[in-house]
């Protein structure tokens, strides 16, 4: 256990002290406890900054299960201190709006922040590990964590639906994700991801590796809300709006783009990953910017935004591993397209968060969150304009914003990828630039919906609930921050690109960097009159007209049926899920006994059938057949007329005097086979339970004593007689198939000489073998208390015992 | 020569509990199923110790006399079934 370690699980062990904080100070906000957590973490893991940005990595290890391979090793390199130091220092700022946004009289404070540190613990847990399945278990507890928190308001149906529909998804992705991890160790017998980034040319050769890839992806396309599975992320906003700022912009949904980045150097080299993370991930742009335009709810907007953000970023990544095809640094252009996604991933961490707490601080000042009744509120809340056209604007990628820079990077990445010569591109490749340009253009109109619809125009008092104020200033505290943020990495970008982005890049491309050497990150405004900027330009002009022109053309969100959406298909996936299993449910368990007993027997027969002539098991062997006196053969037919009266007979006394008759002849070939007890017991076995069908049928109520005669069936028939059949055939094939002799041998002179009785059934009953008799007295006395209590106990009526 | 008679007469002893099963299957009425049934009981005693003969065993004579005391019972509980349809009175206050 290091002080690493303990920075991971510091927020669970935090977690379980929140409640009781919140119990024992109840006049302080339990927030300003919370908040010492994040910032103590954010502080220890600055100091590794230095380490990762000389190249050099720490690893922490801690044994959990050795013999399953399960080590909880912590690992920081360049990647997972980005991850941690944007977990932790958004952390800090969304503990501290919290503390502004949520009531300490009437929210359930304890909770929430348990479940955020939870979640904080999980996180950093998933991009600190080494190991994939300590790596799945904080993922899984991501999951569940952020479930918690979207149904922080359990008692509004919406924020139920939304936890499930997330858990649903999210669950999924991560199952398929553990399945890759396996199939992933079955390639390399390690769970460490270091160690599978060693073997990754074994892996990449392997017949596996497609179906672990695919696994994989599914499970970061899930969490990361890449297009189709993006659905959830629109109804995760239900959740209180420190909770969409923190898990479903900046970290959370991170978490699949962190393991696409992770896991690049063992898959990017194929050309199915480049071109399915590439190509989800510009759909996921495309249709996110897309769809965030017809919202009018400002979350809504932001959710769809951060759906084609996370798009941006993958298809930026998905490019970046066209680089792994060229071995010559400084000529390589695709390295470019990994700088991007990684800063971008900063960007939008800094402008998404900061657009969320704006979209907080509109819901709490106006009561409304609809940008429909929102409007005018420029002049009433100043700080909060500033903020939301800051982030809106580099949202947008509007100079002289960070949103710009890496606007840039990105088409730069898209227009070098149409020239790339691997894998089809040149076919299809040409897509992405238009795609991504398009998707641009559609950025900008939902950035400028967003600032303008709620704070230019008229104000329309009469719509709100309540007088719009400036928010407090603890609540505007966070978002001034982030914007500060956008601006000082919009005018100096540089200050991340040989700390944090060129590590991280280390981390994401290894195989290109020789000893010694390191990737070159530049960021800067101007690049020249290049295709990037003309693209740049015209996104805002056709936004600026397509924006001013919006009633015009809004029509055409109307071409799309409702029918046919994602959610749509989820929906009735659940209700059509549920149909059909309560129809399957209903088809075979009827609640009749017959039928579980015909199911029971055909699968026994079938199953017995198949194995008996498939593993030609079935001979027969005549050799130590015994020779049959003919009183054998009558007394066998006496026993088959008997047991054929029970079956025919109409009459139920009948029916009772034809089983005595077959027991005294069982009893009877005890005899003829030397049997002495067993016939003995046999005798007065039987003549004890003919006694009790006699009491039972004196007891049945309102049956004649003639019943109709048994219904001829011819399911039942073929089932009976398949029975009858398999058994046969198996005594048959048994007996024909003796494989060594019994034991029987030993007791005959044992049973005298070391148990001193001349009596072998009796001898083995109670001395060789007396355990089994002990337990059978046992049996029966249960079943005599058992009547006793039937005849006793009469419960009816009453509740309990 | 005693080893043919001894199977002969088990043949026979067979057969006469195969003429009763008839009586079992077909009689007409309750008691005669119940005294065909006795009458299987009494004939299984002979079969028995005609099989012991022919086992050369004593092994079944304890066999021979539960079965007399069982086809006993047995033919008086049916009895006492037809006749007031329970086999266990309860007791009279």
């Amino acid at each position: 256990m290091t002080a690493l370690h303990l920075a991971i699980i510091a927020p669970f062990l935090a977690a379980v002290f929140v409640p009781i904080l919140y119990k024992m100070f109840p006049n302080i906000h339990t927030g300003w406890f919370v908040l010492a957590v994040p910032a103590v973490l954010f502080a220890y893991f600055l100091q590794y900054l230095p380490v990762t940005s000389n190249k050099e990595t720490v690893m922490a290890v801690l044994d959990w299960v050795p013999s399953l391979d399960i080590h909880f090793n912590a690992y920081v390199d360049g990647l997972g201190l980005l991850f941690a130091l944007l977990i932790t220092g958004i952390g800090i700022l969304v503990v501290l709006y919290s503390i502004y946004y949520l009531s300490k009289k009437t929210e359930a404070l304890h909770t929430f922040y348990t479940f955020l540190l939870m979640f904080m613990g999980a996180m950093l847990g998933v991009v600190l590990s080494d190991n994939m399945m300590v790596l799945y278990m904080f993922w899984e507890i991501t999951s569940l964590s952020s479930f918690l928190l979207i149904a922080y308001w359990y008692e509004r149906e919406k924020s139920l639906y939304g936890a499930l529909k997330s858990m649903l998804i999210t669950v999924l992705g991560g199952f398929s994700m553990l399945v890759g991890f396996v199939l992933l160790y079955s390639i390399t017998g390690t769970f460490s991801i270091q160690e599978t980034i060693a073997l990754s040319s074994e892996v990449v050769s392997h017949e596996l590796f497609l179906p672990a890839m695919l696994t994989i992806l599914l499970g970061a396309f899930t969490k990361s809300a890449q297009f189709p599975f993006h659905i959830w992320l629109p109804d995760a906003m239900e959740a209180p709006t420190p909770v969409s700022a923190y898990l479903h912009s900046a970290t959370m949904v991170k978490a699949g783009i962190y393991l696409i980045a992770r896991l690049s150097p063992v898959f990017a080299v194929s050309g199915e990953w480049l071109w399915l993370v590439a190509g989800f991930g510009i759909t996921t742009l495309f249709w996110g910017s897309f769809s965030a335009v017809r919202q009018t709810d400002l979350k809504s907007i932001l959710a769809f935004s951060t759906v084609s953000q996370l798009g941006m970023i993958l298809s930026m990544l998905g490019v970046g591993a066209a680089a792994l095809h060229f071995d010559n640094l400084d000529e390589n252009l695709y390295v470019g397209a990994t700088t991007a996604a990684i800063f971008h991933l900063i960007n939008h961490a800094t402008f998404k968060g900061s657009l969320f707490m704006m979209a907080g601080i509109v819901d709490h000042e106006t009561g409304t969150r609809d940008i429909r009744r929102l409007g005018g509120l420029m002049t009433v809340m100043p700080i909060t304009f500033t903020i939301a056209v800051i982030g809106g604007f580099s949202m947008a990628g509007l100079p002289p914003f960070n949103g710009f820079l890496s606007k840039e990077m990105f088409f730069t990445a898209m227009v070098e990828f149409t020239e790339f010569q691997l894998f089809n591109v040149d076919t299809f490749g040409i897509l992405f630039p238009v795609l991504a340009w398009i998707a641009s253009v559609f950025t900008f109109i939902y950035s400028m919906m967003l600032i303008f619809k709620t704070f230019t125009g008229k104000m329309q008092p009469e719509k709100l609930d309540v007088k719009p104020h400036e928010a407090p200033f603890g609540m505007l505290l966070s978002p001034i921050i982030l914007v500060s943020l956008v601006l000082v990495f919009g005018f100096f970008p540089n200050i991340l690109s040989y700390t944090i982005i060129e590590p991280a890049m280390a981390s994401i491309l290894p195989s290109l960097l020789q000893e010694g050497e390191q990737f070159y990150v530049d960021i800067y405004f101007w690049h020249g009159w290049t295709p990037e900027l003309y693209m740049t330009l015209g996104v805002i002009g056709t936004g600026v007209l397509l924006y001013l022109g919006m009633k015009k053309w809004i029509g055409v969100y109307r071409l799309f049926p409702e029918g046919l959406s994602f959610n749509r298909l989820y929906d009735q996936t659940i209700i059509q899920g549920e149909r059909m299993s309560e129809k399957v449910i209903g088809w075979h368990m009827t609640g009749y006994i017959k039928d579980y007993l015909l199911y029971i027997f055909s699968f026994f027969t079938a199953a017995l059938l198949f194995t008996l002539f498939y593993k030609g098991a079935f001979v027969v062997n005549t050799e130590n057949v015994a020779p049959i006196s003919v009183y054998e053969l009558i007394l066998a037919g006496v026993l088959i007329v008997s047991v054929g009266i029970v079956m025919f007979t109409k009459s139920r006394l009948k029916a009772i005097i034809g089983l005595g008759v077959a027991g005294y002849t069982v009893a009877l070939f005890f005899v003829i086979f030397r049997a002495p007890d067993l016939a003995l017991t046999q005798l007065i076995i039987e003549t004890v339970s003919v006694a009790l069908f006699l009491l039972c049928f004196y007891h049945l109520p309102q049956i004649s004593k003639n019943l109709e005669s048994v219904r001829f069936q011819a399911g039942n028939f073929i089932i009976s007689a398949a029975v009858g059949l398999t058994i046969t055939l198996i005594g048959i094939a048994a007996s024909s198939s003796r494989l060594f002799d019994s034991i029987s041998g030993f007791f005959p002179e044992a049973s005298y000489e070391e148990a001193g009785g001349k009596n072998m059934v009796n001898v083995i009953l109670v001395d060789f073998r007396g355990f089994d008799t002990m337990l059978e007295i046992l049996v029966l006395g249960i079943a005599a208390v058992g009547i006793f209590a039937m005849i006793k106990l009469r419960m009816a009526g009453r509740e309990q015992l | 020569m005693i080893q043919i008679i001894l199977i002969l007469s088990a043949v026979l002893l067979s057969l006469a509990i195969l003429i009763s099963l008839f009586r079992v299957a077909k009689g007409p009425s309750m008691p005669d199923r119940v005294i065909a049934l006795d009458m299987i009981g009494i004939n299984l005693i002979s079969l028995v110790a005609v099989i012991s003969l022919i086992q050369e065993t004593t092994a079944f004579l304890e066999v021979i006399l539960l079965l007399g005391i069982l086809a006993f019972i047995g033919t008086v509980a049916f009895s006492k079934f037809i006749e007031k349809g329970v086999v266990i009175e309860r007791k009279r206050d």
